[in-house]
């Protein structure tokens, strides 16, 4: 494993970046009280200091305990939107790869149809029918509601070419129902692309998420990465010269997104060697 | 041949405008109550300058979306509202009609994001391109690493990052809105310098991420171009190195690109939009973000319906354009 | 003077398992007007051979020695753009016919031309080109998914034959065509060839298509040129042993008894047998075959074989 690492740079720095982000919300958990994320429980607009190392908010918010509670509801939101998106996906793209026929002209017409959609109108649409204020897992299952477009896509076409090959006839020769070949052929072949589809979700998921926060639309009470980023530009925050309020979050979405980033990138590397040296 | 397939074409487009339209419709609808009633109630009992036409609103909606009305007629009503472009009144701009917000900020829009779109993709496909013809200069090495850890992060996110370097610290150029309070709009070289600084910003976080995911792109394509076999027979006929990468690899490791581009177009606007909103840029985006604020169903719903049509259209005139770029395609499949 | 002539050529791979040799050390001439046939089975080297006559040998692959002379002219220490104007002007090459050759977003007519102009030749008289090849006329309006597979090929050979080179290399010029189809074309190569009095150097495995096409036959086995004869002489009397294997698992009439072929697997280019690459396979095989790689000789006027016991 480690020495597999070594020779798949990207996805060691993939690993490396989210690895930095969690011994960060662990180490955060200790020492904050999650109290302190929230308004009026400290100065307002305090730069950074030694008992705000990340400085605080126009509400009074302690941003580094804003950080620490905030960042894993967003990576919550995005794993669990991203995790559904796969799985739906999964599922629709099998139905639609190997049984093909009109069932495959459907779901392929809904998933392109859909795609030349943007994402981000539906959702805003979704979040204002919904209004009343959405909770974090509300959220999750918004962004959810589209993530199964694209995995629905790509994995199709994986699995239109796998049907071809060599070992998935010999399956069906020998006997072997759907169902059996699906589980016990394709998947496991599938996995390492299933892996990188799966980051890629969670990557688009966040995305998602984090711009529906942006315009208001998102959990008003949690400090999610994209709340306080709303929050930032709601006060303008960079005109007024805080700087300290913007740039953890944005050091932190950096690092989430060049980590996933990257981690598809190593995922590729596995599931497709052809494209080895990509970077 | 060709006539079936863009009428073929011309109904996916028409699907999708009717899409979007009952989703404007039925999506609010399933939380149980009609939250654009609510809000029109809301606004009408508080009052103020705008009452009396609020009321006449009110009156007029109860009249067409009252409860006493089935859905089905509800719903007929709202497609004829919508393929009219009538969206209604503005609630929050109340007497302007969502027609006019729309008209006034899509050329924004359309203009930025045509502008950017074009550009990266064109810079990207060519750096992509060249990066992957033996003997690519060697700046390229140091350009390229940069640009792709850019193309993983928002749009918006950079834009941040640009506007507190380049407005806020250096002072460069302008942070905020699409033009300078007090310049008269007007077709003078004043006026659109003034445009195109505010526009720079706005651009420059598009484009700088952008360009790099189409140069990954298209590198790959231009790689598996390369081995083709066309690729080694026209080595062989001699042909100039120029003619071999322009006519023969860029040629056709572009089909792929433009598909791809196509289906980008919805993540681009959705990304643009955000852009927008940061910047105070007054396109679509801005418009959607102070409709969201301001809870204005009718805007939302007009905004939304405008781009997803918009993009069909756009999606709509490639793929008509796309044969003429692939013969093999020859408007038969679809 | 030799049409062309290619004095000690070695080509190799650079491989992660180690260096491949896929020509090693490989010597024969085609005089002008004469049709040179090079057989060997897959792997053999004969392909690598072609490009490399072309000097289109790509990284990780490299010529590392030998001479190739096309008339007094030696294309092997030629440069960049020189190479590049003796490629279709000097030699010019029919690709294979399972190859996918023309661009598929281009008109076949436009491929000619470029091909020209990139010679600093004005394009002109393309309809005749596609007549002399058999082609009807409008053909140079069509894009290639619009020909059948016969067509396209005779498009490719009149791209070859368009700046009238004086040798031209075909390699398996009708592979995945069907048999009728193919002796069309083969017909068709012929007759262009004697209009241009050039030297054609045919590769391919098919020694059935050979012996009706070429005047002498090389045969090649693991990067090696084992035998060069005349067809007739090969055909009665094979001086290799792998030769005469050859010419024996060929359907004929004479022998009803059941299709034989070459026992053993063609060796790894990278782990070659010591001595002569072909003694594990050889039923002659002595201690010295094990022992000492036999070099080409002269066995008698024009006949060279590469075997002790020849």
């Amino acid at each position: 494993m480690l020495r597999y690492l070594k020779r798949n740079p990207s996805l060691t720095v993939g690993i490396g970046f989210l690895g930095v982000l969690v011994v960060f919300i662990a180490v955060g958990m200790i020492l904050i009280d999650p109290e302190d994320a929230r308004p009026l429980s400290a100065p307002a607009l305090h730069p950074p200091s030694w008992a705000y190392p990340f400085g605080t908010d126009r509400q009074g918010r302690d941003l580094f305990a804003a950080m620490v509670v905030g960042t894993p509801l967003t990576l919550r939101i995005g794993f669990i939107a991203g995790i559904l998106g796969v799985v739906i996906g999964t599922i629709l793209a099998f139905v639609a790869g190997f049984y093909r026929g009109i069932v495959d002209t459907a779901i392929r017409g809904v998933a392109d149809i859909g795609l030349t959609v943007p994402g981000l109108l539906i959702l805003i649409i979704i979040a204002v029918s919904v209004r009343g204020g959405l909770t974090v897992n509300q959220m999750a299952l918004v962004v959810a509601s589209l993530a199964w477009l694209n995995p629905t896509r790509t994995i199709r076409s994986q699995v239109l070419t796998l049907r071809e090959r060599g070992y998935v006839e010999v399956a069906r020769l020998s006997g072997m129902n759907g169902p059996e070949i699906i589980f016990f052929e394709m998947i496991p072949n599938l996995l390492p692309y299933l892996g990188a589809t799966l980051v890629n979700a969670v990557s688009a998921a966040i995305l998602a998420s984090i711009g529906l926060e942006v315009l208001g639309l998102g959990p008003l009470e949690a400090p999610t990465l994209g709340m306080t980023l709303y929050w930032v530009n709601f006060n303008a925050a960079i005109i007024n010269g805080w700087w300290w309020w913007w740039m953890a979050p944005i050091v932190i979405i950096l690092l989430v997104f060049l980590g996933l980033f990257f981690m598809t990138v190593g995922l590729d590397e596995i599931a497709n060697p052809r494209l080895r040296r990509s970077i | 041949m060709r006539a079936l397939y863009i009428a073929r074409r011309f109904a996916v487009f028409l699907l999708i405008v009717w899409l979007a339209a009952s989703l404007n419709f039925f999506l609010p609808r399933l939380s149980g109550q009609d939250p654009v009633r609510t809000k029109l109630l809301a606004e009408a009992q508080l009052g103020g300058y705008v009452h009396a036409g609020i009321e006449d609103m009110v009156k007029e909606y109860n009249q067409k979306f009252g409860l006493d009305r089935p859905l089905w007629r509800q719903y007929l009503s709202y497609l004829g509202d919508t393929a009219q472009l009538d969206f209604n009144y503005s609630i929050s701009n109340y007497p302007r009609t969502v027609r006019d917000l729309i008209a006034e900020a899509l050329p924004w829009t359309v203009g930025l994001l045509g502008m950017t779109t074009l550009l990266s993709f064109g810079i990207g496909s060519f750096l992509g391109a060249l990066l992957a013809w033996p003997g690519a200069p060697r700046w390229m090495r140091y350009v390229m690493p940069p640009l792709w850890a850019l193309h993983a992060i928002p749009f918006f996110l950079l834009g941040l990052i640009l506007m507190y370097l380049f407005a806020f610290q250096l002072r460069l150029l302008p942070i905020f809105g699409g033009y300078s309070p007090g310049a008269s709009p007007g077709f003078n070289i004043r006026f659109v310098l003034d445009v195109m600084a505010h526009a720079t910003l706005p651009a420059l976080s598009i484009i700088l991420v952008a360009t790099g995911g189409w140069a990954l792109g298209m590198r790959g394509m231009m790689v598996t171009t390369m081995g083709e076999d066309y690729v080694t027979f026209a080595e062989a006929k001699g042909l100039r190195a120029s003619t071999i990468f322009l006519r023969y690899c860029v040629r056709n490791a572009i089909l792929p690109q433009t598909t791809a581009l196509a289906l980008a177009l919805g993540q681009i606007l959705s990304g643009a939009v955000l852009v927008e909103v940061i910047f105070g840029y007054p396109g679509i985006g801005a418009l959607l973000f102070q409709a969201i604020r301001e809870n204005d169903h009718f805007l939302i719903q007009g905004i939304v319906f405008t781009v997803i049509v918009a993009l069909g259209f756009t999606t709509f005139i490639l793929d008509v354009l796309y044969p003429w770029l692939d013969p093999r395609i020859s408007y038969q499949r679809t | 003077m030799n049409a062309l002539r290619i004095e000690g050529l070695r080509v190799s791979f650079d491989h992660p398992l180690g260096v491949v040799r896929a020509v090693d050390d490989v010597s024969f001439a085609l005089r002008p007007n004469e049709r040179f046939g090079l057989v060997g089975e897959s792997g053999s080297g004969k392909s690598t051979m072609a490009l490399a006559i072309m000097r289109m040998i790509r990284p990780p692959g490299h010529i590392d020695g030998g001479d190739i002379l096309l008339g007094d002219t030696n294309l092997s220490t030629l440069s960049g753009d020189a190479i590049r104007r003796t490629r279709l002007a000097g030699i010019a090459m029919v690709p294979q016919g399972s190859m996918n050759a023309l661009n598929p977003v281009m008109r076949v007519g436009a491929q000619v031309a470029d091909a020209m102009r990139d010679h600093g030749v004005q394009p002109r008289d393309i309809d005749q080109l596609m007549a002399r090849v058999g082609l009807p006329a409008g053909t140079v309006e069509k894009y290639p998914h619009e020909l059948s597979g016969g067509m396209k090929q005779r498009v490719c050979i009149a791209i070859a034959i368009c700046l009238r080179p004086t040798v031209i290399i075909a390699d398996e010029p009708t592979s995945a065509l069907d048999v009728v189809v193919q002796r069309q074309v083969m017909r068709t190569l012929a007759v262009v060839q004697q209009d241009l009095n050039a030297a054609i150097l045919l590769i391919g495995h098919d020694m059935g298509l050979m012996a009706q096409f070429v005047d002498r036959l090389g045969v090649m086995y693991a990067g090696r040129l084992v035998e060069i004869a005349p067809i007739a002489e090969i055909v009665r009397k094979p001086r290799h042993p792998y030769t005469e294997m050859l010419i024996a698992s060929l359907p004929s009439m004479d022998h009803k008894d059941a299709l034989r072929g070459i026992p053993g697997l063609a060796p790894l280019l990278r782990d070659l047998p010591s001595g002569c690459a072909f003694h594990p396979r050889c039923p002659k095989a002595r201690d010295r075959c094990r022992a000492e790689r036999p070099l080409p000789r002269e066995i008698e006027g024009g006949v060279l074989a590469a075997c002790h016991f020849a």
